[in-house]
């Protein structure tokens, strides 16, 4: 499954690790969301960058506490209807300003990456090599929006009071 | 009229590049049905019995004669050479080609016309009443509402996805004309004490399987808020809403789980994070988008004017289409006109290319080029000088369009059921044109006075039959059509879900059923203006139901 960051296919520097198996030193880690809270002090402590794979269905007001030190969150959408992970991804990114990266997994397809990025996300494990292949492509299609968003796009609204104030028609 | 300006015609024509490719996929079979099927939903492209159905917004019911003709280019081009108006300000073309649906929407997208999000699990097209910014009891105009709030939820980057669909509605009048409590969500703009002027939140209404109506969580809302505070209600669902069940996915099903009280207290926490955010309205862009809506320049006229009375003094069918399909707007000398589209034996709420061109020259000539659509199904144009009202009348009868049957028992409210939908387990059309028959006589019609008719092939409730005063319902019984009839429901502001009058009947005597129940309420009602739905209230069901099942 392809990595996309950056607008391009890159290998994964990340490890995932499972609920039991050992968690290597000085490697960057994936663990498991229960793992994570039932070890973080423990796992913030390790040398290495630590990522947590969150579930879609659990508050993301638990991790609050612990962003500081989290180099990643990989939110999950089991189907990609399943849009959970959009309002997740904003609450990090808004609410608890989490600067990390953010990872999409799971049912990661090319109709979903401008949605992805404009909701916060900057990594993307994609299902299809080939919509990996057209990611820069697919995030854009749309050149005007309504609202304003993580990927910096201002919403038409201000571009119109911008436009009004400068004396444009 | 609301006016596009380059950045929503851009938007619209990316849409249609994107839809483009993505059928361009779904052709070379690299994307699988399943993939394809959320794509073109939000487009809305629904697969249906015999072809493709493609579903465009006619947001806050409002259509230019420009944009109206070309609704009829498309039918004649696209389609069989009519379209069909649906019960949420859309219209439906039900025979288009998956290969030119793209080329058919970059048509609309010149008129500023679309399906985006008429389908698919985000939110629908914004409806609000079709008398908006004519109407004499509204407080102001809700069209510039239901407009933030479509922009502001259109292709949202978080809520596309949502567990199912979520419908809004905004009002602004005392008389509720926009069914406000059988949406996901409705605002209902009102004053309070201090004279601010802010929205009545309801949240949870809707039909299908579970009926609800909505409930309300914040009795006022400032204006300012609004957007801020539907995004608080969206993201409380999208999170928490249920997946795992479609039948109790809707929000619905949330908030009466939940309770209203702890649904609202989710909702508030969140909004308190985020109301003095970028979403806080601020007045230039308030102002911004009320700016372009442009209303008619009218004349300065009297209300009543001599020729109306002569001509109604002088034709009598003339006054009685006066009667019933003209009220009161709010400029003086002007009148707004309902169009009936429920002829005998048609269906409710169809038009004909022919007759969509002949409405659109109407209104450039005497409604200043505008057209509505109503949640009845029903055509209106909003700003005819009452000196116009003859002539007007004389074409509209020439093209069987001054049907004065608005709000009778023949003004029928139907989805378009098994004779085209997938998801119907009975026909609806068939029940409504055979009751048109039944009731064909003016005379009895007014005499039974204003009644409801709603009819839904199934129970996703697409006719609103629970809020019809009598409601008809097809379900299937060992593979035949049978008809569940409810009465007493109403969508107004005093909303109420009908009451189920006993076992479902087979399609042949649906009618007959009909017939009964209206010889009950002419010997149950105390005074001839003792509407149908006032001698349900009063008598309840009993004896409508023993009256409709002692013979059978």
């Amino acid at each position: 499954m392809p990595l996309v960051e950056n607008g391009q296919v890159v290998p994964d520097r990340y490890v995932y690790v499972g609920e039991d198996e050992p968690i290597p030193d000085r490697v960057p880690v994936i663990v498991p969301a229960k793992r994570f809270l039932d070890n973080a002090d423990a796992l913030i402590g390790r040398d290495g960058s630590l990522g947590v794979a969150w579930p879609n269905d659990r508050r993301v007001a638990e991790l609050a506490p612990w962003l500081g030190h989290l180099a990643l969150v990989a939110l999950q959408f089991p189907k990609f209807r399943d849009g959970r992970a959009y309002s997740q991804a904003r609450l990090l990114r808004e609410t608890y300003g989490f600067g990390g990266t953010l990872r999409a997994t799971g049912d990661v397809l090319r109709d979903q990456f401008q949605f992805l990025v404009r909701a916060g996300f900057n990594s993307f494990e994609v299902r299809k090599p080939a919509d990996a292949g057209v990611f820069a492509e697919a995030v854009r299609r749309y050149s005007v929006f309504y609202q304003a968003s993580a990927d910096g796009s201002v919403p038409a609204q201000r571009r119109r009071l911008q436009r009004t104030a400068a004396g444009d028609p | 009229m609301y006016v596009y300006d380059a950045f929503d015609r851009k938007l619209v024509t990316e849409r249609v590049n994107d839809f483009r490719d993505q059928v361009a996929r779904r052709l070379s079979g690299e994307l699988t049905e399943e993939e394809f099927k959320p794509l073109r939903l939000m487009n809305g492209v629904y697969l249906q019995l015999h072809a493709y159905m493609l579903r465009i917004a006619i947001p806050y019911g409002t259509l230019s004669s420009l944009q109206l003709r070309q609704l009829a280019r498309v039918a004649r081009k696209y389609d069989r050479g009519y379209g069909h108006f649906t019960t949420r300000q859309n219209i439906q073309f039900h025979w288009i080609k998956l290969a030119e649906l793209p080329d058919a929407m970059a048509e609309l997208a010149s008129v500023g016309m679309h399906g985006m999000q008429t389908s698919g699990n985000n939110v629908r097209n914004i409806t609000t009443d079709q008398w908006a910014g004519v109407a004499p009891d509204e407080i102001a105009d809700p069209r510039i509402w239901a407009e933030l709030i479509r922009q502001h939820v259109t292709l949202h980057p978080e809520f596309s996805f949502m567990p199912r669909k979520f419908k809004i509605a905004v009002g602004a009048s005392h008389h509720d004309r926009a069914a406000l409590r059988i949406h996901d969500l409705a605002l209902r703009l009102h004053r309070n004490a201090a004279g601010e002027t802010g929205f009545e939140v309801m949240v949870g209404g809707g039909l299908g399987r579970t009926p609800y109506l909505a409930l309300t969580i914040k009795p006022f809302l400032p204006t300012r808020d609004v957007l801020s505070y539907v995004e608080a209600v969206l993201r409380t669902y999208n999170q928490f809403g249920r997946r795992d069940n479609i039948w109790k996915a809707r929000i619905k099903i949330l908030v009466h789980d939940l309770g209203a009280e702890t649904f609202a207290k989710e909702v508030d926490t969140e909004w308190q994070s985020i109301k003095d955010g970028a979403l806080a309205l601020d007045r230039a862009v308030v102002t911004e988008i009320a700016g372009r809506f442009r209303y008619p320049a009218y004349e300065k006229l009297d209300d009543s004017p001599k020729e109306l009375a002569q001509a109604r003094h002088d034709d009598r069918r003339f006054d009685a289409w006066v009667k019933n399909c003209v009220t009161n707007h709010k400029v003086p000398g002007y009148a707004i006109v309902t169009l009936s589209l429920k002829p005998e034996g048609g269906t409710p709420g169809d038009a004909t290319a022919a007759q969509m061109d002949e409405i659109a020259g109407l209104a450039d000539r005497y409604s200043f080029g505008e057209i509505r659509v109503g949640h009845e199904q029903n055509l209106v144009l909003p700003h005819i000088a009452q000196r116009d009202l003859p002539a007007l009348w004389r074409a509209l009868d020439a093209i069987g369009l001054a049907l004065p049957n608005v709000n009778s028992i023949t003004d029928i409210i139907s989805c378009p059921g098994l004779d085209y939908c997938s998801l119907a387990n009975a026909r609806s059309i068939p029940i409504a044109q055979e009751i048109t028959r039944r009731f064909r006589d003016l005379d009895t019609q007014r005499e039974l006075g204003r009644l409801h008719i709603n009819i839904s092939g199934c129970i996703n409730a697409c006719g609103h039959h629970h809020v019809g005063h009598i409601g008809i319902l097809g379900v299937e019984k060992n593979g035949e059509e049978f008809y569940q009839i409810t009465l007493g429901g109403k969508a107004d502001e005093n909303a109420t879900l009908g009451t189920l009058i006993g076992p479902a009947v087979p399609f042949a005597q649906v009618a007959d059923v009909v017939e009964d129940i209206a010889a009950a309420y002419l010997a149950l009602r105390q005074r001839p203006d003792e509407l149908f739905i006032d001698t349900v209230k009063r008598t309840g069901i009993e004896p409508f139901r023993e009256r409709v099942y002692a013979a059978r």
